[in-house]
C-alpha cells in the first residue's frame, strides 16, 4: 500500500495536523514504507482468530456511584492557554 | 558512593553513615556538573529533592522508614508530578505543570523516596533512541556518539552515568529493556496491569507499562515492591496480590527450564551480540538450568502488528492535546480548525505526527478491518505462541536488541529501520508478559543485554533468575569511563 | 403523489446517577462553570476512566423493561472527533457491542390502535460539555461540567410514520425512564433530548429515502414541529425536482425551521475502536435476575391495574399513569380519601391539573398534598360540603390555608342539612315571590331553578342541594 499526496492531506486533516507542503512527499514515503512493513500481516491466515484488544482476559471493575471529587477549577485552569469567568476560551465555535 | 546500589544505600541510610540530605545533595551536585554531557534530565528539582530528603531523614530518625525512604530517584518525564513540569518530551507540554501526581509517583512519595528530577525521553515515548525528544538527544555514557536507546533513554543514561542510583521507565515496545541493554542496566517491564498507569501519559494504553531501571536485579525488586499494586483509578490494573519481590531472589536455578526461541537466534542479530548472548546462556546452563528449544512462530509479525496497534491507540490518546485546556496553543489562530491544526502541527514532532497519521489511517473507514482488526488477530496468535511455550518452560531467553548502541543520527531518517531495533522486545508487550534486560557482556566495548521473558505475573521468578546470574557474573558492575 | 414518512429517533436520556460515568465528579445541574469537571473529565494527560456501577445497572434495567436482550458482554468504544466540548478528542460510547439490543415498546395511535415500535439498541456513553457563545471578544467559552455525565442513547427502528407517532413514542420512553428511576426526564435541563432521522418515500416504495438527521430537540412540541417541517421541506424539495442529501440539520425553535449545520458538513470518519483503557462489561444471569426482580410496576401494567382496581375509564387511567409522579399522587389521594377513586381521578385530572397548568407547576411541586386532597374528597362524600363548596375549599387549600376540615370550620362552610331550617328559608322566599309561585303552579316549571338559586343564595350555598330540591318540589306543589 503506498500513499499519495492526497491521502496524506486527508489523514492530516482527520488528525488535525498542519503539515508543511514541502514535507508531504517525505511523509508519503515514510508512511508508505511503514504500511509496507505492516502488510506482512497478510502473510498469516487469521480467519478463525478473534481480535485481541487487550492483554488481559478480565472484566471491567465497576466503581460505586459516589461523588468523590471536589472543585479544583482554579488549580486546573492554571494550565489553560486562555480563560475567562472559569471557562476555557477557544476561537468561535460556529454551529 | 555513586557506585552503590539501592540495597547498599538503604543500609547506609538506616545505620546513619550518611543522611538522605547528604546523599541527595551529592547527586544534585553530580547532575549539575555532568549532565550537560548526557542531557539525561529535562527538569532537575533540587528544592523539592532536598525538602523530601529532610523529611526522609526525620522519618529515618523516627524509625518508621520504608526501604526506599531517603533514596534519591530519577523519574521519567512521562509521570505526572504535582507542581512540577511534566513534558513527556514534547513541545506540546513544555509549559505543562502537572496538577496531580501519578499513582507511581504517589507511591514513591508515600515510601519516602526523593525525586531528583524528571528524565529525558523520546517524545510521548515514541522512539528507540531518545532522538525524538523536544529537549534534544540523550548521549550514551558508554560512548557519547551513540544513543542510549529509548524511549526511556534519559533514565538509562542517568543511572549509567551515576547521576541517580535508579530511575523509572515505561515500556510500550521495549522502552525500558532496550535502553537498559544499551546502557548496561537491569530493566524490568512488569506484566501489563501490575503497575498502575494512572498519571502516566499514555502512548498506547493496552501496551504501556511502567517499571524500574536499576543497577541490579535486587534493586529492581526493591523498586517494584514500591511501584506494583492495585489502583482503583486504573481499570486495567490488576488486583492480584503483590508478593515481596525480594523474597525469592536467592532461590537456586537447579532445574530451571529456559526456553530459547529459535526465531530469535535465526537471523538479524549481530554476530558479536550473538556471541555474548550464547555465553550468557551457557553460564545459566553451568548453573544448573536446562535449555529447551522452543518456537514462537508468529513472533516475526510482532513489529508489523505493533505498528498498527500502538499508533492506532496513540492517535486517539493524543487527540486530547488540542490547545484548549492545557499545553501548546499556536499564536493567533484564525479559527477553531486553524487552532487545532497548528497547535498540533507545531506542538508535535515529526515521529509523533507520523505515528498519529499511521494510527488515524489504520482506524479510518475502509481500513479498520484490514489493518486494525488484522493486527489484533495477529496479536492473539503471538500471545498464543507464548502461552504454548510457557507450558514447557519457566522463562524464555534471548537478546534484548539485535545490535549494541547505534550512532546518534544513524537511523533517525529511516523510521522502519529504527522500528526493527525493537524486534525482540515488542512481542512481550503485545502479549502483556513481564520482561527484563540484564547486562550480559560487551561487544566492541559496548554493553549487550540479555532478555528474560516470564509468564504472567511471574516477576519474582524473573528477578530471581536475573539476581542469580548477577551473583556469578559482574557485567552489571561495569561502569563507563567518565 | 402520496408520500410515506419514515422516522427513527435517537433519544439521549441522562442517567440519574450521582457521579459521572467514568469519574467521581458530581452530575448535579447548574453548578458554576467547570467546578464539576475533575482531572478525568478534563481529559488531563495520564488520567484514566473507571465505569460507574449504577450507570451499568440503569442500562440493564432499561433493557429488561423493553423486553430486550441485555448483553452479558458489552464493550466501550472510542468515537474520535475534534470538538472543544469533547475534552479527550473522543467520546467513549458503545458501537460494536452495546449493552442493550433488540427491544420494543407499544404506543397508542390516535385511532386507539396499538403499534409496536422496535428499539434497535441502547448504549451507554458520556455526554459532552457545553459551548457558551456569549461574547468573550468573539471567542467561545467551554464549560465541561456536563462532560462525562452518563447517557443512555436509545435508538429506535425506523418504524415511526408521522410526527405524531414520533411524539407518542418519545412520550412513552420519557414515561418509562422516569418509572424506572433512571432519568429525571427534565427536558428543560437537557436530561432527555432526541435526534430525529427523517426521510420520505413514495407510498408503496420499499427502498428508504435519503434521510436527514435533526439534532438536539428538547421538547415534545418541538419534535412534532421540527419533524413536520422537515417532512414538508423534503417533499417540496423532491417535488421541485431536487434531491434530499444526507446531512445533519438543526431545529431553530425561534424561526420554526430546520437548517443545515454547515460546520459539520464534512464527511465524518469517527474511527471507532475498542477503548483500550476499559475492559468489557461482563454481566451474568444472577445479576440480571436481581435487576429483573426489582423492576417497578411499569406504566402499562399500572394502567391495567387502575382500570381493574379503581374502575377507571381507559383514557383516565392512561393519563394518570403516563407520569409516574401523577400516578403516585392519584393513588395516595385515593388512600387518604378512603376510596372514591373515581371522584379522586376527576379531581386530580380536573382541578389539580388545571391549577398546576395555570401556575406552570409539575405534580411534584403541587402545593396541595394527596393527604389534603383526600381529606377534601372525604368531606364531599360524607356530605359535609357540596361539590360546589368543595371548589372554594380547594382554592383556599391551594393558597396554603390548611386542611379541608380547618377551612370548612374556619369559613363556616359546613353544609346545612337541617330540613326545618331549609323549610323556613323556602317559606320566606315563597312569601316574597308570590308571582313566581303562581307561574310555577300554572305549569311554568322553568322557574324552579329560580327558587333553587334563591335558596342557595340565602344559605350562602351551604344548603344540601338534594334536600333543597326535594323540599322545594313538595312546597311549590302546594
Amino acid at each position: 500500500m503506498s500513499l499519495h499526496k492526497s491521502d496524506v492531506e486527508k489523514i492530516a486533516h482527520l488528525a488535525r495536523l498542519s503539515i508543511n507542503e514541502d514535507d508531504i512527499p517525505s511523509y508519503a514515503d515514510n508512511l508508505s514504507n511503514i504500511l509496507k512493513l505492516v502488510d506482512q500481516l497478510n502473510t498469516v491466515d487469521t480467519s478463525d482468530i478473534s481480535p485481541m484488544a487487550h492483554p488481559q482476559d478480565a472484566a471491567q471493575r465497576l466503581r460505586e456511584d459516589e461523588v468523590t471529587e471536589t472543585d479544583q477549577r482554579d488549580h486546573f485552569l492554571k494550565n489553560a492557554p486562555k480563560t475567562a469567568d472559569g471557562l476555557f476560551l477557544v476561537p468561535k465555535v460556529i454551529e | 558512593m555513586f557506585q552503590k546500589t539501592i540495597a547498599e544505600l538503604i543500609i547506609e541510610l538506616q545505620n546513619k553513615s550518611i543522611s538522605s540530605v547528604e546523599l541527595t545533595q551529592a547527586y544534585l551536585n553530580r547532575i549539575q556538573k555532568n549532565d550537560q554531557i548526557y542531557n539525561s534530565f529535562i527538569t532537575v528539582t533540587p528544592d523539592l529533592a532536598l525538602e523530601q530528603a529532610e523529611r526522609a531523614d526525620k522519618r529515618l530518625a523516627a524509625g518508621n522508614a520504608e526501604p526506599l525512604t531517603g533514596i534519591p530517584l530519577a523519574q521519567k518525564d512521562i509521570f505526572c508530578t504535582n507542581g512540577v513540569k511534566t513534558s513527556s518530551g514534547s513541545k506540546m507540554l513544555d509549559n505543562f505543570i502537572a496538577p496531580y501526581d501519578a499513582t507511581v509517583i504517589d507511591k514513591f512519595n508515600q515510601a519516602g523516596a526523593v525525586m531528583l528530577g524528571k528524565t529525558n525521553m523520546d517524545e510521548f515515548a515514541m522512539g528507540s533512541s531518545n532522538e525524538t525528544s523536544f529537549y534534544g538527544p540523550v548521549k550514551n555514557p558508554w560512548n557519547t556518539n551513540t544513543v542510549p536507546g529509548g524511549s526511556s533513554g534519559g533514565s538509562a543514561a542517568a543511572v549509567a552515568a551515576q547521576l541517580a542510583p535508579a530511575a523509572t521507565g515505561t515500556d510500550t515496545g521495549g522502552s525500558i529493556r532496550q535502553p537498559a541493554a544499551l546502557c548496561n542496566l537491569t530493566g524490568l517491564k512488569p506484566t501489563y496491569g501490575r503497575v498502575s498507569r494512572y498519571g502516566m501519559i499514555a502512548f498506547a494504553s493496552s501496551l504501556d507499562q511502567a517499571g524500574p531501571m536499576t543497577k541490579t536485579a535486587e534493586d529492581a525488586a526493591i523498586m517494584l515492591n514500591a511501584m506494583a499494586g492495585f489502583d482503583p483509578k486504573d481499570s486495567t490494573c490488576s488486583n492480584k496480590n503483590v508478593p515481596d519481590y525480594t523474597a525469592d531472589l536467592n532461590k537456586n536455578l537447579k532445574g530451571l527450564k529456559i526456553g530459547l526461541p529459535k526465531e530469535f537466534f535465526e537471523k538479524g542479530m549481530d554476530e558479536s551480540v550473538a556471541k555474548v548472548i550464547e555465553d550468557a546462556i551457557d553460564t545459566y546452563k553451568k548453573a544448573g538450568a536446562e535449555l529447551v528449544e522452543i518456537s514462537l512462530p508468529n513472533s516475526g509479525l510482532s513489529v508489523p502488528s505493533y505498528y498498527v496497534v500502538a499508533p492506532a491507540e496513540a492517535s486517539s490518546n493524543l487527540s486530547r492535546f488540542d490547545g484548549v485546556r492545557y499545553g501548546y496553543r499556536c499564536e493567533n489562530p484564525v479559527d477553531l480548525e486553524d487552532m487545532y491544526k497548528r497547535s498540533r502541527g507545531e506542538g508535535f514532532g515529526e515521529e509523533v505526527k507520523r505515528r498519529i497519521m499511521i494510527g488515524t489511517y489504520a482506524l479510518s473507514v475502509g481500513f479498520y478491518d484490514a489493518y486494525y482488526l488484522k493486527a489484533q488477530k495477529v496479536r492473539r496468535l503471538i500471545s498464543e505462541d507464548f502461552k504454548k511455550a510457557f507450558e514447557k518452560v519457566d522463562v524464555i531467553m534471548g537478546p534484548t536488541t539485535p545490535t549494541t548502541a547505534f550512532n546518534i543520527g544513524e537511523k533517525s531518517n529511516d523510521p522502519v529501520t529504527m522500528y526493527l531495533s525493537d524486534i525482540y522486545t515488542i512481542a512481550v508487550n503485545l502479549a502483556g508478559l513481564p520482561g527484563m534486560s540484564i547486562p550480559a557482556g560487551f561487544a566492541n566495548n559496548m554493553p549487550v543485554g540479555l532478555q528474560l521473558i516470564g509468564n504472567y505475573f511471574e516477576e519474582s521468578r524473573l528477578l530471581n533468575v536475573a539476581h542469580q546470574y548477577q551473583q556469578i557474573t559482574d557485567w552489571h558492575k561495569q561502569t563507563p569511563a567518565m | 403523489m402520496e408520500w410515506e414518512v419514515v422516522i427513527g429517533l435517537e433519544i439521549h436520556a441522562q442517567l440519574a446517577t450521582k457521579s459521572k460515568i467514568f469519574s467521581g465528579s458530581s452530575t448535579a445541574y447548574g453548578a458554576a462553570p467547570n467546578t464539576q469537571a475533575c482531572a478525568v473529565d478534563l481529559g488531563l494527560p495520564g488520567v484514566l476512566p473507571v465505569v460507574n456501577k449504577e450507570a451499568v445497572a440503569m442500562g440493564a434495567k432499561f433493557g429488561l423493561a423493553i423486553g430486550a436482550n441485555v448483553s452479558k458482554h458489552s464493550v466501550f468504544d472510542r468515537k474520535n472527533y475534534f470538538y472543544p466540548d469533547s475534552p479527550k478528542g473522543y467520546q467513549t460510547s458503545q458501537l460494536y457491542f452495546p449493552i442493550v439490543e433488540s427491544g420494543h415498546i407499544e404506543i397508542e395511535l390516535e385511532d386507539g390502535k396499538i403499534k409496536t415500535i422496535g428499539i434497535t439498541r441502547a448504549h451507554l456513553e458520556e455526554d459532552a460539555g457545553k459551548s457558551l457563545h456569549e461574547n468573550y471578544n468573539d471567542l467561545t467559552g467551554i464549560d465541561l461540567n456536563r462532560a462525562g455525565t452518563p447517557l443512555l442513547e436509545i435508538v429506535s427502528e425506523p418504524d415511526l410514520r408521522s410526527a405524531k407517532e414520533a411524539v407518542a413514542y418519545m412520550k412513552k420512553i420519557h414515561s418509562l425512564v422516569q418509572y424506572l428511576e433512571i432519568c429525571d426526564g427534565n427536558m428543560q435541563e437537557g436530561s432527555f433530548r432526541c435526534d430525529a432521522n427523517v426521510s420520505v418515500r413514495p407510498k408503496g416504495q420499499e427502498e428508504l429515502g435519503t434521510r436527514a438527521e435533526i439534532k438536539n430537540i428538547n421538547s415534545f412540541r418541538f419534535v412534532e414541529r421540527a419533524i413536520n417541517h422537515e417532512i414538508e421541506r423534503q417533499i417540496e424539495l423532491i417535488e421541485d425536482g431536487g434531491r434530499v442529501i444526507q446531512e445533519t440539520r438543526l431545529y431553530d425553535s425561534d424561526k420554526d425551521e430546520t437548517r443545515s449545520m454547515r460546520s459539520k458538513e464534512e464527511a465524518n470518519d469517527y474511527r471507532y475502536f475498542p477503548c483500550p483503557d476499559l475492559l468489557p462489561i461482563v454481566l451474568d444471569d444472577t445479576y440480571l435476575d436481581a435487576i429483573k426482580n426489582k423492576l417497578p410496576e411499569l406504566p402499562e401494567a399500572k394502567k391495567t391495574r387502575f382500570i381493574k382496581e379503581y374502575d377507571l375509564k381507559s383514557i383516565d387511567a392512561d393519563i394518570l399513569t403516563a407520569q409516574k409522579d401523577l400516578s403516585i399522587f392519584f393513588e395516595a389521594t385515593t388512600k387518604h380519601a378512603g376510596g372514591e377513586a373515581k371522584i379522586c381521578a376527576n379531581w386530580v385530572l380536573g382541578e389539580v391539573n388545571a391549577a398546576l397548568n395555570k401556575n406552570e407547576l409539575s405534580i411534584s411541586e403541587s402545593p396541595i398534598t394527596p393527604e389534603q386532597l383526600g381529606g377534601l374528597i372525604k368531606r364531599i362524600s360524607d356530605k359535609t360540603i357540596s361539590g360546589k363548596i368543595a371548589k372554594t375549599v380547594f382554592e383556599a387549600m391551594w393558597n396554603g390555608e390548611g386542611s379541608a376540615d380547618d377551612i370548612i370550620e374556619k369559613k363556616g362552610l359546613k353544609q346545612v342539612t337541617d330540613s326545618g331550617l331549609i323549610e323556613k328559608v323556602i317559606d320566606e322566599i315563597m312569601t316574597k315571590n308570590q308571582g313566581q309561585v303562581e307561574q310555577y303552579r300554572s305549569g311554568k316549571e322553568q322557574v324552579f331553578g329560580f327558587f333553587v338559586g334563591q335558596t342557595m343564595k340565602a344559605t350562602q350555598g351551604k344548603a344540601n342541594p338534594q334536600q333543597v330540591n326535594e323540599l322545594l318540589k313538595k312546597k311549590l306543589k302546594g
